[in-house]
């Protein structure tokens, strides 16, 4: 089994995709995010990881999303299966997937506000309270 | 109609608390992991049907027990409202674990911090999960909270 | 052709001649006119279509308002947990499909991120329920994948053991609920009763019947319970026999093959193009079994069969799981013999808290179980991608670790969450009443979809 890894650039990445699975690679496995607050610039890196079965390979791509516009290119077209892992990263990071069919918050209420996995949201820890605990004195 | 410490009522009060005990039907509100022991706690080993309680009925109007089984979301708390609302009285709630008693380890934007925000709670039954011994042990508790409990409730 | 131009002869005497039945007698208005012939062409159309039984399919004719959106969950009783589906009829066939999720949404990344490595096998455990020990392997195949150690040869086979019975536990509920949902109820019964045997011994492993977190980064929390083998010989024993019951009572039931064959297609490009795995690609014809093609924890010394079938239809999606349960116990089968002995865990002072007896004796192994267990080992910086093949497909971990004692990010990729992409294509066009064989056969675990 081989892995690979790269970086490509936001404007090459639509094309690098269609490329690889031309290529090969039939199954898009997964698509994800990190956030990077305060650590690297820019801020979002989007991860997809490709998988080819007749060659028993996987890849990793690496893409980097401007701070100014968070927008990259949906891949939806080429990987049917993309749909819900964009709605996903849209519901949580909040970056927007252009030209996706339906991009609405897939996990979170319609009307949440904020991205629960951007590292300047909280994890919402709030304190449990015991009713009728009993006192301690 | 019937108040509680009626003279002439006594026995069968007692009656229709026993009643109320002996078949009661919860309404199925498997959430996550708990339902699949609630499930366990259905089938063959466990077997409430001991208990007149085999039948999980999918209408909240057939209902009269709501065993909240698993981890109630911020997304999930109104349906659960929803249908705690169409049970018809009198109605119980057991909140079957950890996760829905107090939002358990998820302690976070996500979850709700146990259903007794939203609806009623008359049974905790700790756990995570519990098995289906400490639900029953859940579920005889509230048969001896309904015969000593007010009948009016 | 002739009968058609006949009725609408017909119906044009009868508008032309009849009196108090003509609807475009007292109609002045050249426009609304002509509309209602139109109108009647069509009706003409559709009357004489419903005549032929094969013709009667919903065409361009059929206006929108035939449609209807029926709202199905997500509490209900047939939909694997709370899984709600909006699906549009017209009238007993489903056109479309779309699945709404997110109602079991735990956050379970976020609180991932607040843990530590070695707590963090306790949140992932809980994603995927019915099967919680894959979700803890392959977090720890991760953090071991980024510390760069190996585990010894016992927790290894340790690791195989007990996930391939959860292999079998897994599948064996799902064939319950997919019978419960089909109408099979004793199937549900019998599901349940011989999972037991296995949670049993689960329980007497680890300690919990469900969400072991037993294994965990470095090895396993405890090793096997004394006289082991006796429980795995027993279960060796019972499973296979009532494997033979089903399939006396389902493989040549009349009843549920009309129910399930040629029901739910799902062919092996509709797999690939929506990053299916698992038993439905097998099913649809493609071997493709992580087990054997990136094998983990050394599963590739074990002599083992990848079932396939062709049919790509429920009924092969509902085979193939018995099919699997025969090869992973096999698999078990093989441990029993093969196990080495030997340490549990492994011996790295970084990752492993001393035994328990040494904390009476020295004061360094105290401090040293403390930091572990309070601060949690050091992880370097870096990311891993590892996969393993869960009973409902590839189960990946993705972490991005910063150096510290948390991982930076962590994300699981699980198998039902992209599966369930399928059942708007599995379900369209077919009618309503095999929807929940659809669902079934997909066996979703929306624990898993949600996280
Ligand atoms: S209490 Fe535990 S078993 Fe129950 S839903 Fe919560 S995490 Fe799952």
């Amino acid at each position: 089994m081989s892995f690979e890894e790269i970086n490509v650039e936001i404007n090459q990445y639509f094309k690098t995709v269609e490329g690889f699975k031309k290529d090969g690679y039939e199954m898009m496995i997964d698509l994800t995010a990190v956030d990077w607050y305060r650590k690297k610039e820019p801020r979002f890196e989007v991860i997809v990881n490709l998988l080819s079965v007749s060659k028993n390979s996987r890849l990793i791509i690496n893409v980097n999303v401007p701070d100014e516009d968070l927008k990259i290119p949906s891949i939806c077209e080429i990987y049917p299966g993309a749909n819900f892992y964009e709605r996903e990263v849209f519901d949580m990071f909040g970056i927007e997937f252009e030209n996706h069919p339906e991009l609405t918050r897939i996990l979170m209420p319609d009307d949440w506000k904020g991205n629960p996995l951007r590292k300047d949201y909280g994890s919402g820890r709030i304190p449990v309270q015991f009713k009728n605990a009993p006192k301690v004195d | 109609m019937f108040s509680p410490d009626n003279i002439f009522t006594t026995t069968i009060d007692k009656a229709v608390r026993w009643s109320r005990t002996q078949s009661m039907w919860p309404v199925t509100f498997g959430l996550a992991c708990c339902a699949i022991e609630m499930m366990a706690a259905g089938s063959a080993k466990y077997d409430l049907a001991r208990y007149g309680m085999e039948v999980f009925r999918a209408s909240p109007r057939q209902a009269d027990l709501m065993i909240v089984a698993g981890r109630v979301s911020q997304k999930m708390a109104p349906v659960l409202r929803q249908v705690y609302d169409q049970m018809a009285e009198p109605k119980w709630v057991i909140a079957m674990g950890a996760c829905s008693s107090t939002g358990g380890m998820f302690n976070n934007y996500a979850l709700v911090q146990g259903v007794d925000h939203i609806v009623p709670v008359d049974i905790y039954v700790p756990g995570c999960p519990p098995g289906p011994q400490s639900l029953m042990h859940g579920i005889l508790t509230l048969h001896e909270k309904i015969m000593e409990g007010e009948i009016n409730r | 052709m002739n009968e058609e131009k006949d009725l609408k002869d017909d119906l044009d005497f009868w508008a032309t001649n009849s009196e108090e039945g003509g609807w475009n007698i007292s109609s002045t208005d050249e426009g609304s006119q002509k509309m209602l012939e139109e109108e009647d062409e069509k009706q003409i159309k559709i009357q004489t279509g419903s005549d032929v039984v094969d013709d009667y399919v919903y065409s361009e004719e059929t206006t929108d308002d035939e449609r209807m959106i029926v709202n199905m969950g997500p509490q209900h009783p047939s939909t694997h947990g709370v899984l709600r589906l909006q699906v549009e009829l017209e009238g007993e066939v489903v056109r479309r499909v779309k699945p709404v999720i997110g109602y079991l949404h735990t956050g379970m990344e976020k609180t991932g991120e607040e843990l530590a490595y070695f707590q963090g096998p306790t949140n992932t455990t809980r994603m995927d329920y019915l099967s919680p020990l894959f979700n803890e392997l392959v977090f720890s195949l991760t953090t071991e994948k980024l510390l760069d150690i190996e585990v010894p040869e016992r927790a290894k086979a340790i690791r195989i053991l007990m996930t391939e019975l959860n292999r079998v536990s897994s599948h064996l509920v799902a064939l319950a609920t997919g019978g419960m949902d089909i109408g099979a109820l004793s199937m549900m019964i019998f599901g349940f009763r011989e999972r037991e045997l296995i949670l049993n011994f689960f329980e007497k492993t680890s300690g919990l019947r469900m969400n072991h977190n037993y294994i965990r980064p470095g090895g396993v929390a405890a090793d096997l319970p004394d006289n082991w083998q006796k429980d795995v010989k027993e279960i060796l024993k019972i499973i296979p026999e009532k494997l033979k019951d089903y399939d006396e009572m389902l493989l040549d039931n009349p009843i549920w093959q009309g129910r399930l064959k040629n029901v739910g297609i799902l062919t092996t490009e509709e797999c690939f193009a929506y990053g299916i795995t698992g038993p439905s690609l097998r099913a649809s014809g493609f071997s493709w079994d992580l087990r054997k093609r990136q094998p983990y924890s050394g599963i590739e010394n074990y002599d083992f069969e990848v079932p396939l079938l062709t049919d790509s239809d429920v009924f092969s999606r509902w085979r193939i799981k018995v099919l699997e349960i025969y090869e992973s116990l096999k698999i078990v089968e093989q441990t029993m013999d093969t196990i080495p002995k030997g340490a549990y865990r492994i011996q790295d002072k970084k990752v492993t808290p001393p035994p328990r007896q040494r904390l009476d004796e020295s004061m360094e192994a105290l401090i040293h179980h403390f930091k572990i267990y309070t601060e949690g080992f050091k992880v370097p910086p870096g990311k891993a991608y590892v996969a393993v093949e869960s009973p409902r497909g590839e189960l990946g971990c993705y972490i991005v670790s910063d150096g510290s004692s948390k991982p930076y990010r962590m994300h699981i990729r699980g198998p039902s969450f992209c599966n369930l992409q399928a059942l708007p294509v599995i379900m369209a066009d077919s009618p309503i009443a095999d929807a929940v064989a659809a669902i079934a056969s997909l066996d979703p675990v929306i624990g898993d979809v949600d996280r």
